[in-house]
């Protein structure tokens, strides 16, 4: 059955007040942010969403069902600078009202199925830690078993610090997914938000075949900060804005947020999820290529390849199925086709 | 409630501090150095070619043992031209995109890949932006998860974060003894968390940094032994145990058939990461099975492949026949 998402009415801040905009200095009603889509009304500078806003944003209403929402973080490290992580991360619950700081689930846009994960900055800074990690592998490997489009809309500062390298192999954890994506024909859009920096850029984030940026939101590798003092001098105008990356090449587009559901929703359409196609079993068919080798080996190993992938494979002749270096090699030309639609 | 660790007392943290400065020394021995110390045979490859060489990263193909392989390293100075040179081994966009070219190369020859970590982290200066670090990270840590050969890392100095971890992805990650493996540089955590730089000391004890740490995280697989005081001492010793170390890491993975190895490859990244699930400790992730992947590139019945043009867009009644696999 279904859940209603349980963050859709939490907002930002109290709805009778006034923010001042840090770009323009203008005070703006809070409620007329709102209705904006948290975009000054007077200079368009795009405010920080929060999970549910972003949701109700983009999706079909209704049509969010989070999943795997009971990860909690542990304390692998037993890390405590002034303060030890798991009162940080009880504070950042309380603020926030999440209990990570990504919600990964299944909706629609328009009609059309997706499987989206979003950041959320206000807890601990969007850092990803093994649950963020592990709750965008889970979105990614959902796409590749339901073949359904992946979003994800990220804010974070990086990985996080409180653990340690565990952390940082997130980076690997998020990413692997991706190849098996491309191998299945099923797209991955990627929305940068502000701000996106560190190990989520520096991981899948930089990686969706379409990659959308919100106006003016900083996007680097290296906090501004830190690129500044590591290297000891002014850093260039504009430097590590969306527009920069626009211009650099690393985005595709930047587009307001009151274009962003309609742009998600015609590039889904544009990047359709490839057909499937079960393909017959072919007879005596060999293919020696660099993927080929693959081939080869199923042959050579029959065994194991059955164990592994859960198939069988009949094992060749002279499968000898020794051999402490992959296929090949022999110097002996090889039965060679020229069949390989790759 | 989770159990809580004290904070690390003074000996912890200068233990932990003297194996970040035994990482750090200046006479460890660099990639470099080790290279004709293991191999029998090197050619160093230059340039990404799309922009230049990046002298903080090298690599090529090798000889172990008369067998091919293809080694790529980070490369620190071992005086002040040479870091100034060699940008004290922290890589640019362009380093690590050699480093994919070669990668590829391996993979298309079947070579394995020797990887040798030894980086304070990728330079987050200006020009490492406007070509695209974070991008550069990314596709080579994606590269390393799916090229389809035996991959060895070994960290033998400073694994400092991103740059380390694009390429240092592999089926066997070793550490020497007085390696260190973080996710930021204990000065970078101080300034952070500490709000003073000069609380490096604090920040790496917390970060469990050390490679025996690494090991009981199950981040690394195992350590290598240094000599003496360390590996600084004595060069050709600390290559005799590197290459030791890398015979049987190669021997061991080296006879696992490819799908077995990818599928181990992404077992072991999934399952790194600690949390709790509906309130009990994770459970092993069910991993989707490799079945599809491999049955793409195989042709496995039952198995959905990547379209051609002409299913994706079907041509009109009159239009050409698609033509089948012959
Ligand atoms: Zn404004």
């Amino acid at each position: 059955m279904p859940i209603k998402f349980p963050f859709s009415r939490r907002r930002s801040g109290p709805t009778d007040a006034w923010t001042k905009c840090p770009s323009c200095d203008q005070q703006v009603f809070n409620k007329q942010l709102e209705r904006n889509l948290r975009v000054c009304p007077h200079c368009g500078h795009h405010f920080r969403m929060g999970i549910g806003e972003r949701i109700e944003l983009l999706l079909d209403e209704g049509t969010f069902v989070e999943r795997d929402a009971s990860l909690e973080s542990g304390d692998p490290l037993g890390f405590a600078d002034q303060k030890p992580y798991p009162d940080r991360i009880e504070a950042a619950k309380v603020k926030t009202g999440l209990r990570e700081a990504a919600v990964w689930g299944t909706g629609a846009i328009d009609g059309q199925r997706v499987a989206i994960g979003l950041f959320d900055f206000r807890f601990m800074g969007g850092s990803m830690g093994s649950v963020v990690g592990e709750k965008i592998a889970r979105c990614f490997e959902a796409a590749l078993a339901e073949r359904l489009p992946a979003i994800i809309v990220s804010a974070s500062g990086g990985a996080r610090m409180q653990e340690g390298t565990l952390s940082l192999l997130q980076l690997a954890k998020t990413t692997a997914p991706l190849a098996r994506l491309d191998d299945a024909g099923v797209p991955f859009i990627s929305i940068l938000t502000d701000p996106t920096t560190g190990g989520v850029l520096a991981s899948f984030a930089s990686l969706g075949d379409a990659i959308i940026a919100e106006p003016r939101a900083l996007i680097g590798f290296a906090g501004a900060r830190v690129a500044s003092g590591t290297v000891g001098e002014d850093l260039p105008e504009g430097f590590q804005s969306a527009e920069f990356l626009l211009e650099r090449g690393f985005v595709d587009m930047i587009t307001p947020r009151a274009e962003l559901r309609s742009t998600l929703s015609r590039l889904l359409r544009l990047l359709p999820v490839a057909p499937v196609e079960a393909i017959e079993p072919e007879q005596g068919q060999h293919a020696w290529g660099p993927i080929g080798v693959l081939s080869g080996l199923a042959e050579r190993v029959g065994g194991a390849v059955s164990e592994t992938i859960g198939i069988k494979v009949e094992p060749d002749a002279g499968g000898s199925g020794n051999g402490d270096r992959p296929a090949r090699s022999s110097g002996a030309p090889e039965p060679a086709t020229t069949e390989d639609e790759r | 409630m989770t159990e809580l660790m004290a904070p690390p007392d003074h000996a912890a943290v200068d233990a932990a501090w003297r194996r970040v400065q035994l990482a750090r020394h200046p006479q460890r021995p660099r990639t470099l150095d080790l290279i004709p110390r293991i191999f029998d045979d090197f050619i160093e490859l230059h340039g990404d070619r799309g922009f230049r060489d990046d002298p903080a990263i090298v690599g090529g193909p090798a000889l172990l043992e008369g067998r091919p392989l293809m080694v790529i390293g980070h490369q620190k100075g071992t005086d002040t031209e040479s870091n100034i040179m060699r940008n004290f081994g922290s890589a640019h966009p362009e380093g690590f995109r050699k480093a994919q070219r070669l990668m590829r190369l391996a993979d298309k020859l079947g070579l394995p890949v020797v990887t040798f970590l030894d980086t304070a982290g990728a330079f987050p200066g200006p020009a490492a932006e406007e070509r695209g670090q974070a991008e550069a990270i990314a596709s080579s840590i994606k590269l390393m998860t799916g090229i389809q050969v035996p991959t060895v890392v070994v960290i033998v100095g400073e694994g400092g974060s991103g740059g380390a971890l694009a390429i240092g992805v592999g089926d066997r990650v070793l550490a020497l003894e007085n390696a260190v493996y973080s996710v930021i540089s204990p000065e970078g955590c101080a300034a952070i968390l500490w709000r003073a730089p000069e609380a490096a000391p604090m920040a790496a004890a917390a970060m469990r940094m050390t490679a025996a740490d690494q090991l009981e995280l199950g981040v690394i697989d195992g350590i290598i032994d240094e000599p003496g005081e360390g590996a600084h001492t004595d060069h050709e010793a600390a290559a005799r145990a590197i290459k030791r170390a890398l015979l049987e890491a190669l021997t061991t993975i080296g006879a696992t058939a490819t799908p077995e190895l990818l599928t181990n490859r992404y077992a072991r990244l999934r399952h790194i990461g600690t949390y709790t699930e509906d309130g009990a400790p994770a459970a092993e992730p069910e991993l989707p099975s490799l079945r599809h992947r491999i049955g793409r590139i195989l042709r496995l019945p039952g198995v959905p492949r990547r379209p051609r043009w002409s299913e994706v867009w079907p041509s009109g009644e009159d239009g050409p026949e698609s033509e089948d696999e012959s």
